[in-house]
């Protein structure tokens, strides 16, 4: 049994993954491990036999990997390796076929999660303005963002294919993108105090949110289901739901209360007349009428 | 009026419409531009209002005065709503404003028709091209065109829009001459064929080896009608929704349970329609465009409206349970697909993991698949139903929502917790 201890990301899986493999090292042999000191593997490895070749994998099996790499599970290494032992070494190339499958299940599992999470942050990160730059007349954005994962880099490039035309920082607690309009970087995570926590358009989207509101068609858990209250507490508009919600039914008492409306006189207009033609048909087609009308 | 005041009334007036989709678009970003905007893929919700819509355009009213008198909408010339009107700037900064804090997709813009059909057409349309012609704008456009305004005018429409829209309102002439008297099925139908021409002649532009790449359309579009405000079965409004589907190819029908508004009028039913009855509708239209399905076979002349109390996938397996079990190993997508509790999804991966696998019940709780539901209904390799189950009248009694109450308002029957999954199209 060896144990191979490394930094959580998916280049260094890979790296190791590849050396392994070259060993043929199996599966059970190998304890993956993301604390303690790295006792470096190429002292282990440089002390079992030589390299041999590392067969082609599936390009669907590393799109998968990439993504579960970023989750937070300490089993996923475990896992990864495994199925790729299975698909390299034990004649099952069309594992990924094969959604029964309790390991491919299990991956693909824990990439819909990643992929929920990278969704909900293209969705509810907001950004805040917080100045412009002189030289460049660009504004520039601050967001702050509470992943569940490790999804940063995964979901940075939707926000630099998007927002071209501004500077832009996504904080997280442990990772942050930076856009400056030319080329993404990262830096190290922030506490929620380095970001902004208010903008001056902040008012308005509550108005837009309390007006679009319908109160005749309370569904709240459908609301919650696509917006868990974790995603609350950084969502302007979050304030509002309770008091919607409990005023919805004295909104919609006044509606049925309220006496219906005899219908209205057409009023004089030249295109409604023309309209009225059209609804009955005659002989020759009227004339629309003109603009000035 | 401050803009404050305006957003309120324009966005209040706009919020019967029930589409709020910003999906289908051609893929395009902001890259080599200055300014923001992407479309693409599945578009994203970046908010849920607690009536369980989806947040996704700034949809708003260029203005709420209106000419016409929909006898179901809020705007009518009878209404003593308050109007406003935005001018065009102030929506392009709103919309530009709101997407720079990534709080929407893009717009979505509809307006109560002033004047005259072009005129109102001209003012929708020059809030779209300032967008992207001053600002570069590339998110998500949504245009409500109107079937009486020129042609010319619709296409300019389409040329600016990502999607374009006409809503039907209701499924007969008959119905429209009673609550919508202005409006017209068969102009309606006749813009929308214009409109199905040019989207396919820009695909068609498009695909021709080396021809210089043709100027942007709508890829799509899209209608609503309305359920409950005039006495229409679902089996005519699914009959509607067909033609549209095959013939005039829209990418999307919604369908709107007509709500109570402020303002009622006096032609009106005062209790609106159970939502369950909106929901088993969008499940309806599922089933046509995913699973198969024909209108005759969910609903009918004899039995025109859907089973409120079950979905209409499982109320046509209990019709039809000659038909079952279908064995899981061996039966063909078309029987799967019509398996209750199979969704599109599922029927894939069954097919995909049957080439190398004989499929067992644990296999298919590990895809999620409701046993309750399904083990009736199929065979797999560690199980075949009691015939007497399939047979027997007590089957429906097993699948009936127990009487339980719900959030929901207005003497809906009970429905159980897959309401929320039918925008995803799981059945
Ligand atoms: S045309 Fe009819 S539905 Fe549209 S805003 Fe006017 S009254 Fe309302």
């Amino acid at each position: 049994m060896r144990t191979v201890v490394i930094q959580p990301v998916f280049g260094e899986w890979r790296e190791r993954a590849r050396e392994l493999l070259a060993l043929r090292v199996p599966p059970e042999e190998v304890l993956w491990s993301e604390d303690g000191e790295d006792p470096g593997l190429f002292d282990i490895l440089e002390t079992a036999s030589p390299l041999g070749d590392v067969p082609k994998v599936p390009a669907a099996f590393l799109d998968l990997a990439r993504r579960v790499a970023a989750h937070r599970d300490a089993r996923r290494w475990g896992v990864l390796y495994r199925v790729l032992w299975r698909l390299t070494f034990c004649g099952e190339r069309h594992l990924l076929s094969l959604p029964t499958d309790r390991d491919v299940h299990q991956l693909q599992q824990w990439q819909k999660t990643i992929n929920r999470d990278v969704h909900k942050m293209h969705a509810f990160a907001r950004f805040r303005l917080v100045g412009k730059d002189e030289a460049s007349n660009r504004e520039q954005f601050v967001a702050w963002f509470e992943p569940e994962h490790r999804i940063v880099r995964l979901a940075s490039s939707f926000f630099e294919k998007r927002f071209v035309g501004m500077d832009w920082s996504i904080l997280t607690p442990y990772e942050c993108a930076h856009w400056d309009g030319s080329k993404l970087h990262f830096s190290p995570g922030v506490p929620r105090s380095a970001a902004p926590d208010e903008d001056a358009l902040d008012e308005l989207w509550r108005t837009y949110f309390r007006s679009i509101f319908n109160p005749a068609r309370l569904k709240v858990h459908a609301m919650q289901t696509e917006m868990p209250k974790k995603y609350w507490k950084n969502l302007p508009e979050a304030p509002l739901i309770a008091d919607l919600i409990s005023g919805s039914s004295e909104r919609v008492k006044q509606m049925l209360r309220t006496e219906a409306r005899p219908a209205k006189p057409a009023p004089k207009n030249a295109y409604l007349d023309y309209l009225r033609e059209l609804n009955t048909p005659t002989q020759s087609p009227p004339e629309a009428p003109s603009q000035s009308a | 009026m401050d803009l404050t005041h305006k957003l309120e009334i324009l966005a209040d007036a706009a919020k019967y419409d029930a589409s709020c989709a910003s999906s289908g678009a051609a893929k395009k970003d902001s890259r080599g531009g200055k300014g923001v905007g992407s479309t693409g893929g599945a578009g994203i919700c970046h908010s849920y209002a607690p009536d369980g819509r989806c947040i996704s355009l700034l949809k708003v009213l260029l203005t709420n005065a209106c000419l016409y008198d929909c006898h179901y909408c809020i705007n009518r010339r009878s209404s003593n709503v308050q109007r406003a009107r935005f001018t065009p700037d102030e929506v392009v900064q709103l919309t530009l404003d709101f997407y720079k804090r990534n709080f929407i997709e893009g717009l979505f813009l509809s307006s109560g028709i002033i004047r005259s059909a072009d005129y109102t057409m001209e003012l929708v349309i020059e809030v779209a091209r300032k967008l992207r012609e001053e600002h570069q704008f590339r998110g998500y456009i949504h245009l409500k065109t109107i079937p009486e305004a020129s042609p010319a005018l619709i296409e300019m429409a389409g040329r600016y829009a990502d999607r374009i829209s006409i809503n039907i309102e209701l499924p007969t002439q008959e119905g429209l001459t009673k609550l919508a008297p202005e409006k017209n099925l068969d102009r309606t139908q006749e813009a929308m064929g214009h409109i199905r021409g040019k989207i396919e002649e820009r695909h068609t532009e498009k695909r021709k080896p080396n021809a210089p790449k043709p100027p942007p359309f709508a890829t799509g579009q899209s209608t609503q009608m309305l359920v409950g405000a005039d006495d229409s079965t679902d089996a005519v409004i699914l009959q509607r929704a067909d033609v549209l589907y095959s013939d005039y190819r829209l990418r999307r029908v919604y369908y709107s349970g007509f709500s109570p508004i402020p303002e009622p009028s006096s032609l009106l039913p005062i209790k609106p329609p159970p939502l369950v009855r909106e929901h088993r509708l969008y499940q309806a239209d599922w089933l046509l465009r995913f699973y198969g399905f024909r209108v005759d076979e969910i609903a009918s002349a004899d039995a025109p409206n859907l089973d409120l109390q079950l979905d209409p996938k499982l109320a046509w397996a209990l019709r039809n349970r000659a038909t079952f079990p279908a064995d899981v190993n061996r039966a063909s997508r078309e029987i799967l697909l019509r398996v209750p509790g199979l969704g599109v999804r599922n029927v894939e991966r069954i097919l995909s993991a049957r080439r190398y696998t004989r499929l067992r019940l644990a296999d298919l709780l590990l895809l999620r698949v409701s046993m309750k539901k399904v083990l009736p209904f199929i065979i797999a390799a560690d199980h075949t139903p009691a015939r007497l189950g399939l047979d027997s009248d007590t089957l429906r009694q097993r699948f009936l929502p127990p009487p339980l109450q719900t959030e929901l308002n207005f003497d809906a029957p009970p429905v159980s917790g897959e309401i929320d999954s039918v925008r995803s199209g799981e059945l």
